[in-house]
């Protein structure tokens, strides 16, 4: 079952691209510990990402005429493969790269791409997701906020919150109910591209359980938006949502969470020269799965290489990728202090906790593990 | 793709030759010549041999689906073993003998199962210096004594008089242990098939039990092994011939890792009917066992991969992609 996820090669021409990502994502990472490596895709530096756009890293997915690269999904994956190998942060632009600007692409006027795209492909404008609210987590039908029609365009109130990087963004894309309420469900939502720097919208950050501040709550108040903010069609915003999710959902990032860790870890047993067969056994595990899943998001990357939406088969690599990324930190705690004998040097030691008390937050975003199992059922034709 | 059809023409066989009746006249000890004699008429024995030397001269990626299919249908002969030991004996310019030919290796010593071994005509025997056709009579398989496994162990250590060829660099075992891996894919494929199948027929409190979120639940997870059983079990493939050992660690390793997850949530779907000899869960949980530990279990080859990349001063993915993906 599931037959069409089946294995893929990265293409030599998008290969290419590795060495020069390598060598700026070794550069970011120059002076970075190695618990601020294992912030992954959280890590924020907006002119590292700005950097990338200059070399033409950024948008490789879309049109040249828009600025960008004129390749595809797999050049995307080489590249984003490589800034999660070194652990460079690519927050800033890692929203509107990923999701946002085929968003634009797929569902926007001529207009929008030609305002959005080619500031997007230069790192110039960053974009986060305003999905979740108080009140509508799992449930995003239920969604509350609402946008109106006036006059002059649209005029939005309500709350958004998790909302990773609003606080450093110049938009959200939001997905809002502009007809009907919560109870029609589906119905009657659309997407709003929303420029935070407009009056009525306060930002407030919430500092997560390791101290970072990465995702905030947003206020809408009475904010006032032209009749372009609508991006796609009005009423088909779930629609476009699932699309938008897809590609959430596909890329490595799923699978490289702990990655800096399961390396430092590796390093570690190395300078202890520590080979015995348990150690051999547990190091071998992990290779191989990280292997494995590394061919499955290879392969839903194909799928998005030929148009389609992987929704099922993205939520497959997700689940199993997140558990792994999950699992790495139990273990090599355990390992880690299970052999007394074995300095553990501070920075290991930081990465290690970080990763282990961030990693409930790694089956969280972009969809519950429940609800990407949920979806997995779907596809096996239970619901 | 012409690859396709292909497929469905040897899937077409299996499923005539391989019924489930049929299956359980071999495994109960009876012969297998008439189970044996349309996959030999087939051709497809030969898909490895060189074009040269009279075969198609497939890749074991290209026959990657074939071998998948003998999983699916739980055929209980050494078809894909065959087809690697007659590739081997033809470029050694050895006769092909008729017959089924199952591998198995002789170099740890006595009493580790070989799978087919009741079912064979021939074992190709790595004995670790050079590799040997033995006849089944000469091969010292001794029945397990497993309800209806085909497996036997190996009694043989020394050689059992038949034509040598030279052994291949790592010998059988990471062919072999593929072979199984795939199959393995095949099996568990089919168990999530008729499980789904199942837990939507089947109707308890007025509705399906698929329709019970509990169920769902495991049986995603069991359809992100089946998948990863798959993709682990193409990558080991990809290289080509010689297999790349990290890439057949992998696939092994996730195979046998995942088998008890997969026969267990298929078990518990199907409840007390799945325990029934008749029921045809019995014969994909029971090889989905057997092969797991067929060839090496997962902590074997996890040691054999662990230590690849211990040696190796790389972080994982660089290691991964130039060792595994190569
Ligand atoms: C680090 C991080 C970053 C985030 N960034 C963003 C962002 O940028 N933009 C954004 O919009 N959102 C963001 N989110 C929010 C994220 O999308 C939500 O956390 C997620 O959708 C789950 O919603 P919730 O947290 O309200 O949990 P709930 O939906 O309340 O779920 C709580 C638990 O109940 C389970 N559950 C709920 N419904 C069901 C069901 N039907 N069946 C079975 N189980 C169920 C869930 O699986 C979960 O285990 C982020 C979250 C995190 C942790």
């Amino acid at each position: 079952m599931f037959d069409t996820l089946t294995l893929a090669r990265l293409p030599e021409e998008d290969e290419a691209l590795r060495p020069l990502v390598r060598q700026l994502a070794q550069d970011a990472v120059a002076q970075m510990p190695m618990d601020a490596r294992a912030r992954s895709w959280s890590g924020f530096d907006a002119a590292f990402s700005r950097k990338l756009g200059q070399e033409g890293l950024l948008g490789l997915t879309l049109p040249k005429e828009y600025g960008g690269g004129g390749r595809g999904p797999f050049a995307r994956f080489v590249v984003v493969e490589e800034l999660l190998n070194a652990g460079a942060p690519p927050a800033a632009h890692w929203i509107a790269d990923r999701q946002s600007a085929p968003l634009i692409l797929n569902f926007g006027t001529e207009e929008q791409r030609q305002f959005y795209l080619p500031r997007i492909c230069k790192g110039e404008a960053l974009f986060c997701i305003g999905m979740s609210e108080p009140g509508s987590g799992s449930d995003l039908a239920s969604v509350r906020t609402r946008a109106e029609r006036t006059e002059s365009g649209w005029r939005v109130n309500g709350q958004k919150i998790w909302t990773t990087n609003s606080l450093h963004s110049d938009y959200m894309i939001a997905l809002l109910r502009t007809s009907g309420n919560p109870q029609d469900r589906h119905k009657g939502l659309s997407q709003l591209i929303i420029d935070l720097k407009v009056p009525g919208i306060t930002i407030r950050p919430i500092t997560d359980l390791a101290g970072d501040a990465y995702f905030s709550e947003v206020f809408l108040e009475d904010v006032d938006l032209p009749p372009d903010a609508l991006i796609g069609t009005e009423g088909e915003g779930w629609k476009q949502v699932t699309a938008e999710l897809a590609f959430e959902r596909s890329g490595p990032e799923r699978i490289y969470s702990s990655v800096v860790l399961l390396d430092g870890w590796i390093a570690h047993l190395r300078k202890h020269g520590r080979i015995d067969d348990a150690t051999r056994a547990l190091v071998g595990d992990f290779t191989a799965r990280l292997a494995t899943l590394r061919a499955m998001s290879i392969a839903c990357t194909a799928r998005l290489a030929a148009g389609e939406s992987p929704v099922v088969e993205a939520s497959i690599t997700k689940d199993l990728g997140t558990s792994f990324e999950q699992e790495l930190p139990n273990a090599i705690g355990d390992d880690l202090a299970s052999h007394p004998g074995e300095a553990i040097a501070a920075e290991l030691y930081r990465a290690l906790a970080f990763v282990a008390q961030i990693a409930p937050s790694f089956s969280l975003r972009g969809g519950t593990r429940e609800i990407l199992r949920g979806i997995i059922a779907r596809g096996l034709g239970l619901r | 793709m012409e690859n396709n059809e292909l497929l469905e023409h040897f899937d077409r066989m299996l499923r005539s030759a391989c019924t489930p009746a049929a299956i359980r006249e071999v495994e109960e000890g009876g012969s297998f010549d008439s189970m044996w004699e349309p996959i030999a008429q087939s051709g497809f024995l030969d898909a490895l041999v060189s074009e040269n030397a009279g075969g198609f001269g497939l890749t074991l990626a290209e026959i990657q689906p074939l071998l998948r299919a003998l999983g699916r249908h739980a055929v209980p002969l050494p078809v894909g073993e065959t087809m690697v030991a007659r590739a081997m004996l033809a470029n050694a310019g050895l006769d092909l003998p008729p017959g089924p030919i199952t591998l198995a290796v002789a170099l740890h010593g006595a009493g580790m199962p070989v799978p087919f071994g009741k079912t064979c005509a021939h074992a190709l025997v790595d004995f670790g210096d050079v590799c040997e056709l033995v006849s089944a009579d000469a091969a010292g398989l001794v029945t397990t004594g497993v309800r209806g496994s085909v497996d036997a162990m190996l009694t043989l250590t020394g050689s059992g008089g038949g034509r040598h060829i030279e052994r291949p660099d790592n010998g059988l075992l990471p062919i072999a242990a593929v072979l199984r891996a795939i199959s393995m894919a095949g099996a568990a494929d089919h168990l999530l098939e008729m499980t789904t199948a199942y837990a939507n027929e089947r109707v308890q409190f007025g509705k399906p039990i698929g329709r019970q979120q509990a169920l769902q639940q495991q049986l995603a997870v069991m359809a992100e092994d089946v998948v990863a059983m798959r993709m682990a079990a193409q990558l080991a493939c990809a290289g080509g011939w010689p297999l790349n050992l990290a890439a057949v660690a992998t696939a092994k390793s996730i195979a046998s890792t995942a088998a008890p997850r997969i026969a267990a949530t298929a078990h518990a779907v199907h409840g007390a009917i799945g325990i029934s000899e008749e029921f045809d869960l019995q014969l994909y949980t029971r090889r989905l066992h057997e092969w797991r530990l067929a060839h090496g279990a997962e902590t074997y080859w996890n040691r054999i991969l662990g230590a690849a990349r211990l040696e190796a001063d790389r972080c994982s993915i660089d290691w991964i992609r130039d060792a595994i993906f190569a």
